[in-house]
Formats: structure tokens, C-alpha cells, sequence
């Protein structure tokens, strides 16, 4: 690399760097985001000024064919599918990785790494391990984003000596790179390659639909470092800082997740959450009553309230209930009423999905607020309106020891002087834990569609 | 006949002055030669690619270090553009993919560069695209 090239992409990365600083506040990421395509463009274009490329042809049908894809879905797709579209995106990065150092190994010469069959050890071992994170990327992500499609069952797959056989099948990976440094044979490559992408699959599907927003920011990290691999294997700077970077990122995202459900990284790749855990605190509820009302006792109380706090979950998104919410919202503040929206660090299912559904109903986003910024808020609250939520609700997690999400932080509902709970059936929630929130004297549940109830509720208001 | 004689030793020392050029150039060239040869050698020998594993893992660690503290400061409202937008630039593989499909001097990793510029491209158009479309609905109260 020249020194002119090694300048363009030092650029590059701290255009990268300067998009990721830009999210720190919404009014500063649009041109945080202007960053991030300028130093894309730039780090291409510099690349195509390299000597060894001779034919023109194949990157530009590659890019106006991809480009036209990528653009085509991203401008199609409900934000609700947002988390699908983000597992899918991840697998590509996978795959192009596994391609790369694929065809790194068939024409070293390009990549100025030796002569094929006399590579170096050092390049083999980065080119094997490159291939092994992007296959597990790729399969790894294909899973989870069947599994948030609905394609595959959200319900955590087991069977006998599961985490045994990854095991085994991880030393083999580490094995075949070992084979392939001595033999650098085609054959191990591909090996190599086969055996990641068959962990992949086996990695992802014992894990249940509940640890869904860990998994697709775990798989965001394992994308950056498949990059990372990429770039130690080129010998590409540009490459090792993105990857670094997008690597630390789904790592912390994956961390806030685990946080926000009180769940060890460990325990989440084990799997088997939301499985067994359907017992426990139901039976001692049984006789218990909850109070059911109508549309028109909620559109009362909250009429008369001057405090509301809204509490959506992903329930709301899959009703599409957020345009009515906001216009609900909207006559309250009309008549005074003090309204906040409180998210769940995991109400949607993937970190900051529920920001952005809101958003997209034209809530503004300095009316909704993070737990930890609203939480003490509940016990001056009149109204808290929850709506296709349960879980990040469930009192049980603070009182309960014996209850599976027991030490989750949670909003603290129960404080509000009313609770309003918009609910399809009076049946467990995703983790499938019963709620004693229901049963509570200040709660009164709604039975409905989010969505329907919350028109009702409005037409009530008028 | 005395400007026969003349012509013929000025001939004679310019043409030394020629060979003594020739020679310079040829010790220079032969320098050049044993620089090359001796930098190509610590490169295949392995040196030269140590070398740059050291700096690759220094450049690698600091990177890390400098996502995490940006990350961090990150809004937690905004996680899921940034989820979008370090999925466009994780991406930047396409440098690679570019180099491997334009190079095709053989058939099979042409293909794959091909193909991995491609899946690439679809990340970053789609990535950064759908963020665009993310932050562009974050508005402030009126």
C-alpha cells in the first residue's frame, strides 16, 4: 500500500469514527451519517486507483446490482421488520467475508500475500480464521432472522449434549486451521468453512425468541470482527479499525440487552430461555379476580388525569397501534395532560427498536424517555397507560425470587395511581410468566386489540 | 591532419565519459536491485509480515478502545441507527472484494469477488439507507 492510499483510508476510518460520534444526540447524526458515506465512498474510490486492478467491469455490475438491492429493500421495509432486516444485513457481511478470504487463498498474488500454495503461515491462519467468523456470521444470523420472521420456531431448540458438540465442533474448526497452515489445501479451506457454518446454525437455535435483541447485537459484534480478520489478512488498516469499531459496538449493545433482562452473556448462549419457565407463580393467582373495564372508564380516568405515562412494548408494534397512541396522546396534551412515552431497554426486539416505531408515528423524541430517566416519575403519575407490554412490567422480577426474570429491572408500573393494561387475553406474556400486576386494586385491564382499544379509547375522548 | 587527431581523442574522451556514466547507473541499479531483493526476502521470510501483525493488533487494539468509548456516549434512543450504520461500514470488506474481483487473474476468485462486491454493496446501501430513513423521523416537540 502507498502512502497516499495508506492516508485515504487513515480518512476513511475517522469518517467511520465521526458517524458513530454524530449518535450521540439526534440532531447531530443526520451529518454524523454524512461522515459514514463519505468515508465509504472514499475508502471505494481510492481502492479502485490500485495498480492491480485491470477489468472495471465486474466491480461496477457488482456495485449497481447490489446497490440496487440494498436500496430497494431498505426504501420497501416496515420499521417493524427492522430486526429481521438488521439479522439478514448480517449475514451478508458473513458471507462476503467467507468469499473474501476465499479468494484471497485462490489469488494471493492480488493481494500481494506470496504465491498460491507458498503462502504465508501468518496469512493462512488469519485467512482461516476471517472465513470461520464470516460463515458462523452467516448461518449464525440466517437462523435469527428466520426466527424473528416467524420462518423458523422462536421456541428454543434442544437436544442431548448440545453445548458438548459445539464444543467439539469449535476445536475442530481451530483443528482444520491448524491442517490448513501445513497442507494449504483447497479442500481444508473449504473444510474449515463447512464446519463454521454448520456451528453457526447450532449456536443460534437453542437460544429462544425472548433473547432475540441480544442475539442480533451479538451478531452485529461478530460481523465487526469478521471484518477485523479480513483486515489482518490483507493487511488493511482501514479494515482492522471499522472492524474493531463495529465489533466493540455489538458488544456493548449486547451488554445493555443482557443488562436490561438481567441475563449473563453465558446463559443467553447456552439458550433454553422461555422453555421450561411457564410454571411457577401461576397457580397461587388462581383465585384471584382482575378488574376488567371498558373503553370508555379508561378514556375518563385519563381525562381527568394530569399525568400519564405511556408504556409500549412490542405488542403495540405488531398491532401498528402506534399512529393511533400518538393521536391519543395528542388529545390529552390538548386537554393538559402531562404525557411521557417510558421505554424498556428491551421493549422491542432489538435495541432502540421502540424509539424508532414511535418516531416513525411522529412522537417527538423529547417526550419519551429511557428507564432510568423515568422510573421515579411512576409514583407522581396519575395514569400508566401500558400497551402490548407485560414482562418489563412484572413486579414479580423485584418481589418474586423464585421467578424466572427475578432481578430484571423493570419499569415500576405498579406505583402509578392507576394502571391502564391493554391486553389481547389475560394469558402470560412473551417469557410466559404470569403478571401479578393484573390482579393489583389499582389496575384495570383492557381486553383487546392495542390498536382497536386505543381508537375506542379516543372516540370515547371526544 | 592535426584536427583528424583532435576529433578522434575528443571521440575518445567523450566516450569514456559515457562508459563512466553507464557504470555509475549500473551501481546504482545494481543497489536498487539488492534493496528490492532484501525487502522482498523479509517479506517472504516472514519478517515483514510479523512486522505488520504487531502494528495490525496495536492499530486493532486502539480501535477497539476508541469504539468503546464512542459507543457508549451513544443515545440509547438511537441504538438502532447505530445498528444500521455499523452495519453499512462493517461493510468496508468491500476494499477487498473490489481488489479480488478486478484483479481476476484467476477465474474462481474473480467469481467470489464478484460476488462478495456484491452482498456488500447491498449492505451498505441498504445500511446506510435505512438509517437515513430512521433518523430522518426523530423529530423534536413543536
Amino acid at each position: 500500500m502507498d502512502g497516499l492510499t495508506g492516508l485515504a483510508y487513515l480518512v476513511a476510518a475517522i469518517c467511520f469514527i465521526m458517524a458513530l460520534r454524530g449518535l450521540s444526540h439526534p440532531e447531530t447524526a443526520r451529518s454524523g451519517l454524512m461522515f459514514g458515506m463519505g468515508g465509504m465512498a472514499l475508502a471505494i474510490v481510492t481502492t479502485l486507483f490500485s495498480p492491480v486492478i485491470g477489468s472495471y467491469l465486474p466491480i461496477i455490475a457488482g456495485i449497481a446490482i447490489g446497490g440496487g438491492i440494498g436500496a430497494l429493500i431498505a426504501k420497501r421495509i416496515e420499521m417493524t421488520a427492522l430486526p429481521q432486516l438488521m439479522a439478514a444485513f448480517h449475514s451478508l457481511v458473513g458471507l462476503a467475508a467467507v468469499f473474501v478470504a476465499g479468494s484471497a487463498f485462490y489469488d494471493p498474488e492480488a493481494f500481494a500475500l506470496g504465491l498460491p500454495g507458498q503462502i504465508k503461515t501468518a496469512s493462512l491462519i488469519e485467512m482461516g480464521l476471517g472465513a470461520a467468523i464470516g460463515a458462523i456470521t452467516f448461518t449464525g444470523s440466517i437462523i435469527a432472522w428466520g426466527k424473528l420472521q416467524g420462518t423458523i420456531s422462536g421456541k428454543p431448540i434442544k437436544f442431548p449434549s448440545q453445548n458438548q458438540i459445539n464444543l467439539l465442533l469449535g476445536i475442530l474448526v481451530f483443528a482444520l486451521i491448524f491442517l490448513f497452515t501445513v497442507t494449504q489445501s483447497p479442500l481444508v479451506f473449504w473444510g474449515i468453512v463447512g464446519v463454521a457454518l454448520l456451528l453457526g446454525i447450532l449456536l443460534i437455535i437453542p437460544i429462544g425468541g425472548a433473547d432475540m435483541p441480544v442475539i442480533v447485537s451479538m451478531l452485529n459484534s461478530y460481523s465487526g470482527w469478521a471484518a477485523a480478520g479480513i483486515g489482518f489478512t490483507l493487511h488493511n488498516p482501514l479494515l482492522i479499525i471499522t472492524g474493531a469499531l463495529v465489533g466493540a459496538s455489538g458488544a456493548i449493545l449486547s451488554y445493555i440487552m443482557c443488562k436490561g433482562m438481567n441475563r449473563s452473556f453465558l446463559s443467553v448462549i447456552l439458550g433454553g430461555f422461555g422453555a421450561e419457565s411457564a410454571s411457577g407463580a401461576a397457580e397461587d393467582m388462581g383465585d384471584r379476580i382482575a378488574k376488567i373495564g371498558a373503553a370508555e372508564d379508561a378514556a375518563y380516568i385519563m381525562k381527568n388525569a394530569s399525568k400519564v405515562i405511556i408504556v409500549p412494548g412490542y405488542g403495540m408494534a405488531v398491532a401498528q397501534a402506534q399512529h393511533a397512541l400518538r393521536e391519543m396522546a395528542d388529545i390529552l396534551k390538548h386537554n393538559g395532560v402531562d404525557v411521557k412515552y417510558a421505554i424498556h431497554p428491551v421493549a422491542g426486539r432489538m435495541p432502540g427498536h421502540m424509539n424508532v416505531l414511535l418516531a416513525e408515528a411522529n412522537v417527538p423524541y423529547d417526550e419519551v424517555f429511557e428507564q432510568e430517566d423515568i422510573n421515579r416519575d411512576f409514583a407522581q403519575a396519575d395514569v400508566a397507560y401500558v400497551i402490548g407490554a407485560n414482562d418489563i412490567t412484572n413486579p414479580a422480577a423485584k418481589k418474586d425470587a423464585s421467578s424466572p426474570i427475578y432481578g430484571m429491572p423493570i419499569l415500576d408500573v405498579e406505583n402509578a395511581k392507576t394502571v391502564l393494561f391493554v391486553k389481547r387475553s389475560m394469558g402470560s406474556g412473551y417469557a410466559g410468566i404470569d403478571n401479578p400486576l393484573f390482579y393489583q386494586d389499582n389496575t384495570m385491564m383492557l381486553l383487546g386489540d392495542a390498536k382497536k382499544m386505543t381508537e375506542e379509547i379516543i372516540k370515547a375522548m371526544e | 591532419m592535426t584536427t583528424a587527431a583532435q576529433s578522434v581523442t575528443d571521440q575518445a574522451a567523450s566516450l569514456s565519459d559515457r562508459a563512466y556514466g553507464l557504470a555509475d547507473e549500473i551501481a546504482h541499479l545494481t543497489e536498487k536491485v539488492a534493496r528490492l531483493t532484501a525487502e522482498n526476502e523479509a517479506l517472504l521470510s516472514g519478517g515483514g509480515h510479523s512486522g505488520f501483525l504487531i502494528i495490525g493488533f496495536t492499530i486493532f487494539i486502539l480501535a477497539c478502545f476508541v469504539g468503546y468509548y464512542v459507543v457508549w456516549r451513544v443515545t440509547p434512543a438511537l441504538h438502532s441507527p447505530l445498528m444500521g450504520v455499523t452495519n453499512a461500514i462493517s461493510s468496508v470488506i468491500i476494499v477487498g472484494a473490489v481488489v479480488a474481483a478486478g484483479a481476476a487473474t484467476t477465474g474462481f476468485s474473480g467469481i467470489m469477488g464478484f460476488l462478495a462486491v456484491m452482498l456488500a454493496s447491498i449492505n451498505i446501501f441498504g445500511g446506510f439507507i435505512i438509517t437515513n430513513r430512521m433518523l430522518s423521523m426523530f423529530k423534536k416537540k413543536k
